[in-house]
């Protein structure tokens, strides 16, 4: 079996005590971030990349991906306890969470999350594990054409499935891809909209962009809150086993939220926060059994598939990063710019050329999943300590790890002024309710379509029926243009905001 | 006219402003044909996309009822202008400025600068905790960057190294 092989090749890679070091510093680090309320992965991930560039490739990835699965895990402790959402895939389970935590079931919920997460991870690892060879050999047929339209869809579903308004989210990923082109051109050499700004003819720091917009953007929006919507409450957690009654709840919802979250990981544009709605609303639809309490007020089930669903969509979504070398969502999108930093160029040619990185990441996840577990359940008391840290301290570091990190990418003081231009833009958009996660996927996948769409072109000589003639790529425009129309039908349309208030 | 969704107006005209900008930008560069590509045509594109599909937005904003009127809302000025501060104080401290022949101050003294300055967005500010917390930061900082992980950083202000 090539799967075992491979597998067994990962754990030779991931078992080594420095990777196994480095993965228990994502996960703890994850696990941290996750906690604090105000501060997500993507931002995390973008301050820690230059701490990165000494390690050696699999070490980082390794850690980095630690980060954004762990922070699945933390998100729900603070939603659990606090009823704030720590990370914004743990959106829906403040809903029941936060009830089960108020009726003194915070230590159930707490494992149910925990555990539900786990079992999902291990799942998610395995699909992972699975689907990445045949989609590797699909990915080697495709042409610049093929890839034109894989970028199409996957922005496309990007903006489908985020929240809020379509229209402003493809306005966000036009913007993205025009960020993205400023720099020197490759074809030409000319430096375009660098404003004669020699350090611009490098293009804008995706690093620079992702702190901006994401960390100093949401540290402003988060001090102009008044405080007592900012306040911390520490529920008294003890007992954490779940009952008899509470696991034969759990069960079938674990299930459910993992396949959920598995498939809805893979698709471009999926991830762990959509995983986490369509889990929720799902068991919403499922009849309840006599005597269960209901939605909203606190059901086992409302914390168990949600939680379940964005940890397998998080492991899942590494899919089509690691076969087609196309990030489904905004972290993705970073791990591309960690992979590029450390002379890796994401796409199906990795498993091939670095199956140690490739099958050393997967099964590093599966040991990130067990270290979490522990991380999260016999030592929760101290991330419930953590949550007593009052924000007035939390802000300032979180600022200057931003400013050192930025600083520390190139070393120059311009990309410092840049990422203060950026933080007051992404406080902007904040205020104008523009989603800045389109933004940072375009941003990246900017000069590939360019590029793609160039020769695509080019081969066919300016003919753009290339698109359609060729089968595959008019499949994949086909799925693109049949999930605009879906979202765009009145009925759906409803639907979708209605899921996206979801109390 | 009635604004229906106030946050909706005014994106749609920031993405028209941009991707006009862009689009005009663009005529600069060498526009090419659809078979070969000169560097002005992709952005052309996506700027002409933009300004476009910002139109429509702002005419839904006219056009769409909300419930609320979708309001901007008032502006956090004090986190915003010392948030942005602080990280700019950050840069002017640790690198200087040799174009005004600022000195370089280097990474501790830009710690307790940013701190400081961030602080001071916040509702409440105590100096004595802010200092506590600034050189906890510097040391962690030293420990974390400069010795674990040899962050090429200057430490000290540029006239004591020398």
């Amino acid at each position: 079996m090539d799967l075992i092989n491979n597998l067994s090749l990962g754990f030779g890679v991931a078992f080594t005590p420095i990777n196994l070091m480095y993965a228990f510093i994502g996960c703890m680090l994850g696990t941290l971030i996750g906690v604090l309320p105000g501060i997500g992965p993507l931002a995390t991930i973008a301050m820690l990349l230059p701490a990165t560039y000494a390690l050696p490739p699999v070490s980082a990835l390794i850690m980095l991906a630690g980060i954004y699965y762990g922070a699945q895990y933390g998100g729900s402790t603070t939603a659990i306890l606090v009823n704030l959402p720590g990370e914004s895939s743990s959106v829906v389970t403040v809903i029941d969470g936060y009830q089960m935590a108020r009726k003194g079931r915070a230590g159930p919920a707490l494992a149910a999350a925990g555990l539900g997460s786990f079992f999902a991870g291990c799942v998610g690892t395995l699909v992972l594990a699975a689907f990445a060879v045949p989609l590797t050999e699909v990915a080697f047929k495709f042409g610049p054409a093929e890839y034109f339209s894989l970028m199409i869809l996957g922005l496309i579903g990007a903006v489908v499935l985020a929240s809020g308004s379509l229209l402003k989210a493809i306005g966000m990923i036009l913007l993205g891809l025009l960020l993205g082109l400023v720099g020197t051109d490759v074809n030409s050499g000319v430096a375009r909209y660098s404003m004669d700004i020699p350090e611009l003819t490098d293009g804008i720091g995706f690093i620079v962009i992702a702190m901006g917009v994401f960390g100093y953007g949401e540290i402003i929006s988060n001090l102009g809150m008044p405080e007592s919507e900012r306040e911390v409450f520490t529920a008294d957690v003890k007992g954490l086993m779940p009952t008899m009654e509470d696991f034969k709840r759990m069960v079938p919802a674990v299930l459910r939220g993992t396949a959920m979250g598995s498939i809805l990981g893979i698709l471009p544009g999926g991830g762990a926060v959509m995983a986490a709605f369509a889990a929720y609303t799902l068991e919403k639809k499922t009849k309840l059994h006599p005597g269960e309490v209901p939605f909203g007020q606190g059901n086992i089930r409302g914390v168990a598939a949600p939680e379940s669903a964005n940890n397998a969509a998080s492991q899942t979504s590494f899919i089509p990063l690691l076969t087609l070398g196309i990030p489904p969502n905004a972290v993705m999108a970073l791990m591309v710019g960690a992979m590029t930093i450390h002379n890796i160029q994401p796409g199906p040619q990795v498993m091939t050329s670095n199956p140690q990185l490739f099958w050393g990441l997967i099964a590093s996840m599966w040991i990130g999943n067990a270290m979490l577990i522990i991380l999260n359940l016999p030592l929760i008391g101290m991330w419930i300590k953590l949550l007593s840290v009052p924000y007035r301290w939390l802000f300032p570091a979180i600022v200057l790890f931003c400013a050192i990190g930025v600083y520390s990418t190139n070393n120059n003081t311009f990309d410092i002024w840049l990422v203060g231009l950026f933080g007051f833009i992404g406080y902007v958009f904040i205020k104008l309710g523009m989603e800045p996660a389109p933004l940072l996927l375009g941003f990246i996948l900017g000069p590939m379509m360019e590029e793609n769409l160039r020769r695509a072109l080019l081969l066919s000589r300016g003919d753009w029926s290339v698109f359609v003639t060729r089968g595959l790529s008019a499949s994949l425009l086909a799925v693109a243009a049949l999930l605009l129309l879906i979202v765009l039908l009145p009925s759906i349309k409803k639907k979708r905001e209605e899921a996206f208030v979801e109390d | 006219m009635n604004i229906k969704s106030q946050k909706d107006f005014f994106s749609g005209l920031l993405f028209t402003a941009v991707g006009l900008t862009f689009a005009w930008g663009a005529t600069k560069y060498n526009m090419g044909t659809a078979a070969r590509m000169g560097p002005g045509y992709f952005p052309m594109l996506l700027g002409v996309l933009m300004a476009i599909l910002g139109g429509v937005i702002t005419f839904n904003a006219l056009v769409v009822h909300t419930q609320d009127g979708d309001k901007v809302g008032g502006w956090a000025w004090r986190p915003l202008v010392f948030i942005i501060a602080a990280n700019l104080v950050f840069g002017l401290m640790l690198g200087g400025l040799p174009s005004i022949k600022f000195p370089a101050f280097g990474l501790i003294v830009a710690i307790y600068a940013l701190t400081f300055v961030a602080s001071m967005a916040g509702e409440e500010f105590n100096l004595k905790e802010v200092a506590v917390l600034a050189t906890v930061l510097a040391i962690m900082s030293y420990l974390a960057f400069i010795l674990l992980l040899k962050l090429q950083f200057p430490v000290w202000p540029a006239f004591i190294t020398g």
